[in-house]
């Protein structure tokens, strides 16, 4: 009985629709997200990409549209089992051994415990001997760093992941992409917004490209970059980049 | 001259010998503008809390309202408050007037817009910034707002203060509703009115000198506020 071990997939959209001020932001018929492996997210920039994950993940209600996990709406409940590193992270001001202390209690581990594993969690990330820095004085690459280990930390069956690398130097990109890739091997279900292509062939096992608030493509990686199936897509992948019509 | 510079000198002598007389204005003053503030803490923190974090028909004019209520003018507070509790008031059956009481809740009066408002704007912007992140562990409404309060500890503390400072250094409010009754509901700001125009200029300026000294510690502790909120990254 997969539904009861991974109580927030398969995460199930459809007809998913946002306008702000007469412009489309985003409109999307359906997209379902189950089994594992991960899904690389891809598109020019303002083509839909965030609000996706955010309407997705609940934190955004779209004017239209309804999405499931596991047949129910989202619900504050089983956030636990549910990740999110934001396109800017956001740190408590507290040391990043408390932020993810923090993380922990709020996934229900008690005090003790949370005490515990979180010197475990920053072992794992390579952020041991920041713990008691200040979280927000981090830099780029190490608050990502400690993002992905504080959203990881509550072990959830499912991640997003915004845009985690773009502007980090390429240790920490490697740093952020093998984190990545272990917790996939592991089971974990991971869509990842990717800023370059090289990024979403490194750890994508499936893409989706999004163009003007809508899927234009949804296929394994290899296809993708074989035989573009638009025209939109090939322009992307030639590094032509599409500007939003109205922006021409 | 000659007399001014003496009263100065006297004045020197009240404040460094603990003149007792002097000691009990000081003490009543801290007393009533204190528990004005812990009140108006206990009213205006929910009141900001709640209007940084809900979404309701009305509420921008009831933030503009509580902001613009940041100014009332202490006279009129305390005409107010008098008219509240005198004989004829609502309150009247409770004898309040003339009291250290009613110089509390006038005082009080004037600081929940200052606490409000000033709360109402730390706590939205932290909230614009942390929102998403928070709903994402999982917490509910209270758990949320829980944390933002303990996040803006640093200006929140800086919120009091300046309502503190308000409080202590008004005089119209608690004249006219406290009465400046010797020994009873005397405090500092109201006995310098009265001395001066008494001509009694020692204690006056003794009086002067201590809230001068409050003024400059409430900022000074306001600076350090800030700098340990720098040094736990609060910025
Ligand atoms: N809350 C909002 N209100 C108005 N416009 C928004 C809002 N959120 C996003 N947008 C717009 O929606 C478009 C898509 O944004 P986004 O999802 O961030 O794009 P990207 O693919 O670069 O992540 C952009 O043009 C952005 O300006
Ligand atoms: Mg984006």
């Amino acid at each position: 009985m997969q539904s009861n071990t991974r109580p927030v997939l398969p995460l199930i959209a459809k007809g998913l629709f946002v306008r702000r001020k007469g412009r489309v932001l985003l409109d999307v018929d359906s997209i379902a997200i189950d089994g594992s492996g991960t899904t690389v997210l891809v598109g020019p920039n303002g083509a839909g990409k965030s609000l996706l994950l955010k309407v997705l993940s609940g934190l955004r209600v779209p004017d239209k549209g309804q999405i499931s996990w596991n047949g129910l709406a989202p619900d504050r409940q089983r956030y636990c089992r549910f990740g999110f590193v934001l396109q800017n992270p956001v740190m408590l001001r507290r040391s990043a051994l408390s932020n993810v202390e923090y993380a922990l209690r709020a996934v229900g581990h008690d005090k003790s415990e949370a005490k515990r594993r979180a010197p475990i969690v920053l072992e794992e990330a390579g952020l041991t001997s920041l713990a008691s820095a200040s979280a927000r004085v981090l830099s780029g690459g190490e608050m990502q760093r400690l993002a992905l280990a504080r959203a990881l930390a509550a072990g959830p069956d499912l991640l997003f992941l915004d845009e985690p690398t773009s502007s980090l130097d390429p240790a920490s990109v490697l740093a952020i992409e093998a984190m990545v890739k272990n917790a996939s091997r592991d089971g974990m279900r991971i869509v990842l917004i990717a800023h370059d292509l090289a990024q979403a062939k490194r750890v994508g096992d499936e893409i989706i490209f999004m163009h003007r608030g809508k899927i234009a493509e949804n296929v394994p990686m290899e296809q993708f970059f074989k035989q573009p199936g638009t025209p939109e897509a090939e322009a992307f992948i030639a590094g032509k980049i599409l500007v939003p019509k109205e922006q021409q | 001259m000659q007399d001014f510079a003496a009263s100065f000198l006297e004045a020197f002598q009240l404040v460094l010998g603990f003149n007792s007389g002097l000691l009990e204005i000081v003490w009543l003053s801290l007393k009533v503008s204190m528990t004005a503030v812990v009140v108006a803490a206990i009213i205006g923190l929910p009141i900001g809390a709640f209007l940084a974090v809900s979404r309701f028909p009305g509420r921008g004019i009831i933030i503009v309202t509580v902001t613009a209520m940041m100014g009332l003018p202490p006279v009129v507070v305390g005409l107010v408050v008098y008219l509240l509790l005198s004989n004829a008031g609502v309150l009247g059956p409770l004898q309040l007037l003339y009291t250290p009481t009613a110089m509390i809740i006038a005082q009080t009066i004037l600081v929940v817009p200052i606490i409000a408002a000033l709360a109402r704007q730390t706590l939205e912007d932290l909230n614009v910034e942390y929102r998403d992140q928070l709903k994402l562990f999982g917490l509910g409404s209270f758990a949320r707002l829980r944390t933002l309060l303990w996040e803006g500890r640093y200006s929140l503390m800086t919120t009091l203060l300046a309502g503190f400072g308000r409080a202590v250094a008004e005089v119209g409010a608690v004249i006219i509703v406290g009465g400046n009754i010797n020994h009873v509901t005397r405090v500092m700001t109201t006995t310098i009115a009265l001395e001066t125009s008494k001509g009694n200029l020692a204690l006056a300026l003794g009086l002067g000198i201590v809230l001068v000294v409050i003024a400059f510690t409430i900022n000074a502790l306001a600076f350090l506020l800030r700098a340990a909120a720098e040094r736990s990254a609060y910025v």
